[in-house]
């Protein structure tokens, strides 16, 4: 699989992610600089954590506009594979390539903590190394991490499949209201999206930051290996 | 020699409003040999403030042990260096941002934060670690919870962005520090040895670079009102705090490092406090050589500011390059990738002279060596603390139980998770240990086998009452903290903070507190190797009666683990006997027990015994090296019983105590506050003690791991969840969250 990692001015999770891109495939994931205009041949786009530009306007809102965007846009046009964690979720979601929205946390503050994740549908080359209804643990790190769409929007998503992951208890157990277990108030305590192909997949908590045991576990790895199988040729 | 029209006409009045004793101002009179113009008298008195000069400081700071054979470079330099291993360096400094975090808590926190960060990038390191030791009023004040609400939330929003993990930290409260909190903040980078950059300037000709964010008005004399001491119209002085910009930082971060891959750069130096004055100055007179800078090509934010006002600018994310001059365009060409500010505005020069122009004119022209040479130095008069009297007899009102349940819910013992919850701790990949897993936070460095252990320590109580024993406890802490984590101490930074060194009782403390840290920083192996100084930490009451500060001089300290994995925790294990290391008086003066229970803070702090301290700490270490140590807590504020708890809270099992020590009283055993102790978790509790005895070290088993709280020798247990319910309990009630 050959991976590629898209840094904006202010992207601040991109080693991290390099770390755990190199874990499971052993090769070093490419480095994109957001003022390119051109992908090179690439199996996974990553979007990583950080604040691009700032996040000074919206989260996301002005690296959804850089000179790479438009080919990341014809990437997942094609049928490309996009991975966007915390900072790279919100871009996606600014540029269209993915539903919704995410607004300042419910407690009006970032939030870095320790988040259970329960996996939604084991279909999904993101997810195809858990069982639906699995839990994993996962860090979070962010201040904008609310989900919200409209209503239907979120029926649609529902009624789709297109939830990969809900903030959850450890036992599994969803609580919208619930502010230890949906800890920054998404809607439907929606961690995590994918876009009607299955291929490109948003959430907010880091799984690149628990894939060594020395770090605390490997819940996050599964999410890699399996983009590994799904996508090795 | 003019300066420009409009200001105001130089005398010795003008002199004293910017800080300048009638003294000073005559020296500067006759290093000039003329009036100087407004901006030399500017640059004058911020450099020669108590903030840039450390003139009451000094002499004492000189008496620190600085050395050690893995010491590359101590302070003097923008942050201390030391050998880590493999090549490696570990660079790391901390700094104050105390009054700035009183008139605008954010960014006064944020900026600190940021400051601290360039001294470590500057030195050519990639910055792995954020830590912070702050003092807040008491929590009934009603400043305390805007101050703790914004200095917390600036500390996040600065190191989150710029994607520095913030791994560690400590908090007290006191009313002490009602009008003054403390703002200190740390930071800790990665170099290779052969990659560490200075601030000499060298190089007659060399082009001087200016590179960052755009220079405006903000932070004019930052320097001087941080040298003085506070009073009501403290808010007033908002317009002296700067505004930081974590994003342009991020950037400066990527593109210095970036820039230090090559070999461009000859000297480089963040425009930190007296901004663009202080590093012009500093690279030149360390360099010995003159500089010149044309003010016309410096990056502005605003129209029309004058030279007075570029030189004193505090403007954050600036950065002063001395250059290779065929180096120039590689250099420019990586600032502009970066969508940073890059320019040459000056050169180095062999006149020996800072010579500033602006718009045709000659601003300032001062004679560097005298300037840095004759700046003042004082030896200020010193009075010394009255002895701690003796605490007499003490009975215990409420019990044990009630007694520990009090303690784990007090402001300085209770859950910092909120406040942890709010940085970032994990960004980069590298965090073993977090907040809160170990007595030191755990930091892997990238790529090798080796470990950081981060701490910041002080006990500003024990300072109080006995200003060298809190001295040498703050070190011994930090040492311990280290220690408990299986790592191998290195050395410290510190940040002392203090009240008006005008006052010769609070000069008395300073100086008993750098002899305590002096005794304990020889007897541990533990050099200082860089620091700050903060003075000044008063409030003035309306009344006019000044009120300093506890004397606090924060310890950053820190240890390197050669193999990283060997590194243990805080919390309690599934199995195994709890072991407490080190010998026990049942020393209550001063201890929160006392002061949480009685409502007294007072008697003689626990004595600091130093060969105790290296004997159990390297003995402590060495079992943990081993292998035989499942999990290890200092014993601190609080005591044995508070130190169980804290473990069982972190970890998954309880534990059963068996009776304290025969001819103590139990409240004397369970919460002294003596020093130099550890509990251990561990498998084999008979071969520990064995080999504990055979080192000289006193240990005494407490009890097993087991059950699902703290069974107490009467029977009773604490639940667990009883536990975390009252220590999480105060933060969200003082915020309200």
């Amino acid at each position: 699989m050959k991976a590629g990692i898209v840094v904006f001015p202010g992207t601040n999770r991109e080693r991290d992610m390099a770390i755990a891109l190199r874990v499971v495939t052993g090769r070093e994931p490419v480095m994109i600089w957001h003022g390119e205009t051109d992908l090179p041949d690439l199996d996974l786009v990553v979007l990583p954590g950080g604040f691009s530009y700032g996040d000074y306007l919206r989260c996301g809102a002005m690296a959804a506009h850089a000179p790479i965007m438009p080919a990341i846009r014809r990437f997942a046009e094609a049928g490309g594979h996009i991975l966007g964690v915390c900072n790279g979720f919100q871009i996606l979601t600014e540029a269209g390539l993915l539903p919704g929205a995410l607004l300042r946390n419910g407690a009006l503050r970032f939030l870095s903590q320790d988040c259970h994740l329960r996996v939604e549908r084991d279909d999904t080359p993101f997810t195809r190394r858990w069982k639906a209804g699995d839990v994993f643990r996962a860090p979070m790190a962010h201040g904008d991490g609310n989900y919200i769409a409209d209503d239907a929007t979120i029926r649609e998503l529902e009624d789709s499949g297109r939830i990969a992951f809900r903030y959850s208890r450890p036992d599994g157990r969803v609580d919208e209201g619930d502010r230890q277990t949906n800890p920054n108030g998404s809607v439907r305590a929606i961690a995590g999206v994918l876009s009607a192909n299955l291929r490109i997949c948003g959430m907010m908590p880091h799984p690149e930051d628990l894939v060594d045991p020395l770090m605390g576990g490997e819940d996050g790895k599964p999410l890699f290996e399996g983009l590994v199988e799904a996508l090795v040729r | 020699m003019s300066s420009a029209t409009g200001q105001k006409p130089v005398t010795e009045d003008l002199a004293r409003e910017f800080g300048l004793t009638a003294e000073e101002y005559g020296n500067v009179l006759s290093i000039m040999g003329r009036t100087p113009s407004l901006t030399e008298l500017g640059i004058f008195s911020v450099m020669w403030s108590e903030h840039c000069s450390y003139k009451s400081s000094r002499v004492w700071l000189r008496t620190l042990p600085t050395t050690a054979p893995w010491v590359i470079h101590g302070p003097g330099e923008n942050a201390g260096v030391v050998d880590i291993g493999q090549g490696l360096a570990a660079i790391f400094k901390m700094e104050s941002h105390n009054h700035p975090s009183f008139i605008e808590p954010y960014q006064g926190a944020a900026t600190g934060v940021g400051g601290i960060l360039r001294d470590v990038f500057t030195m050519g390191a990639r910055p792995v670690a954020n830590l912070n030791a702050l003092r807040f009023g008491s929590p009934e004040s009603p400043q305390t919870r805007r101050i703790v609400d914004g200095v917390v939330r600036g500390i996040g929003g600065y190191g989150n962005c710029v994607g520095v993990p913030t791994v560690g930290g400590e908090i007290n409260f006191h009313p002490a520090y009602d009008g003054n909190p403390l703002v200190n903040a740390m930071t800790v980078g990665i170099a290779r040895q052969d990659r560490i950059f200075l601030s000499a300037a060298a190089g007659i000709g060399n082009p001087v670079v200016y590179v960052g964010s755009k220079t405006g008005r903000d932070g004019i004399h930052g320097a001087t009102m941080s040298s003085s001491e506070f009073d009501e119209d403290a808010l007033a002085k908002r317009p002296t705090v700067q505004v930081g910009d974590p994003f342009v930082e991020k950037l400066l971060i990527e593109a210095c490092l970036e820039l230090m891959a090559t070999d461009a750069i000859v000297a480089i130096q963040d425009m930190g406090a007296a901004g663009l004055t202080s590093s012009s100055v500093e690279m030149a007179g360390k360099g010995g050589v003159g500089i010149d800078l044309d003010l016309d090509a410096v990056p502005q934010r605003e129209r029309g500011m004058t030279a007075y006002e570029m030189m004193l600018s505090e403007s954050q994310e600036r950065m002063l390059i001395v250059i290779h001059p065929d180096r120039t365009e590689v250099a420019r060409a990586i600032f502009e990738k970066w969508e940073l500010d890059f320019a040459i505005i000056g050169h180095l020069t062999d006149t020996g002279h800072i010579v500033v122009r602006h718009q045709g004119r000659v601003e300032a022209d001062i004679p560097l060596d005298p300037l840095a040479d004759q700046a003042p130095l004082y030896r200020r008069p010193t009075a010394p603390s009255p002895e701690p009297a003796p605490l007499g007899p003490i009975t215990d009102p409420v019990g044990i139980e009630q007694a520990l349940i009090r303690l784990i819910g007090c402001p300085d013992l209770a859950s910092r998770a909120w406040v942890w919850n709010q940085y970032d701790s994990t960004v980069g990949g590298q965090t073993v240990k977090r907040p809160g897993a170990a007595d030191a936070a755990i930091v892997k460095v990238e790529g090798t086998s080796l470990g950081l252990a981060l701490t910041t320590d002080c006990t500003p109580r024990y300072c109080r009452a006995d200003a060298r024993q809190g001295g040498a406890q703050a070190v011994a802490e930090a040492w311990r903290n280290i220690v408990a984590t299986g790592a191998r101490p290195l050395a410290v930074t510190d940040n002392l903070n203090f009240g008006s060194p005008e006052k010769p009782e609070v000069m008395g403390q300073f100086v008993a507190a750098i002899e305590g840290m002096g005794e304990a920083c020889r007897a541990l192996d533990f050099p200082v190797v860089s620091g700050n100084v903060s003075l000044y930490n008063e409030t003035r009451g309306p009344d006019g009666s000044s009120v300093s500060i506890l004397p606090t001089p924060a310890i950053g300290g820190l240890g390197v683990l050669d193999d990283v994995n060997r590194a243990i925790g805080l919390a309690m294990p599934d199995e195994g006997t709890l072991v407490l290391v080190g010998a026990t008086h049942g020393e209550l003066g001063q201890s929160l027990w006392l002061r949480e229970i009685h409502g007294r803070e007072d008697g003689a702090p626990p004595a600091v015994d130093l060969a105790a301290e290296r004997r159990n700490g390297d003995f402590v270490r060495q079992q943990i090296e081993s292998g035989h140590v499942l999990a290890c807590h200092d014993v601190s504020d609080g005591g044995i019983l508070v130190a169980l708890a804290e473990m069982a809270m972190a970890g998954e099992a309880g534990c059963i105590l068996y009776a304290p020590q025969s001819g103590m009283r139990p409240e004397a055993f369970w919460f002294g506050e003596d020093q130099s102790r550890y509990v251990v978790a561990v498998r084999d509790a008979e071969a520990f003690t064995l080999a504990a005895t055979a080192a000289g070290v006193e240990t005494r088993v407490l009890g097993q791991v087991g059950g699902d709280g703290l069974t107490l020798p009467s029977g009773a247990t604490i639940s667990k969840a009883r536990l975390k319910a009252v220590n999480s309990a105060f933060f969200p009630a003082l915020m309200d969250d």
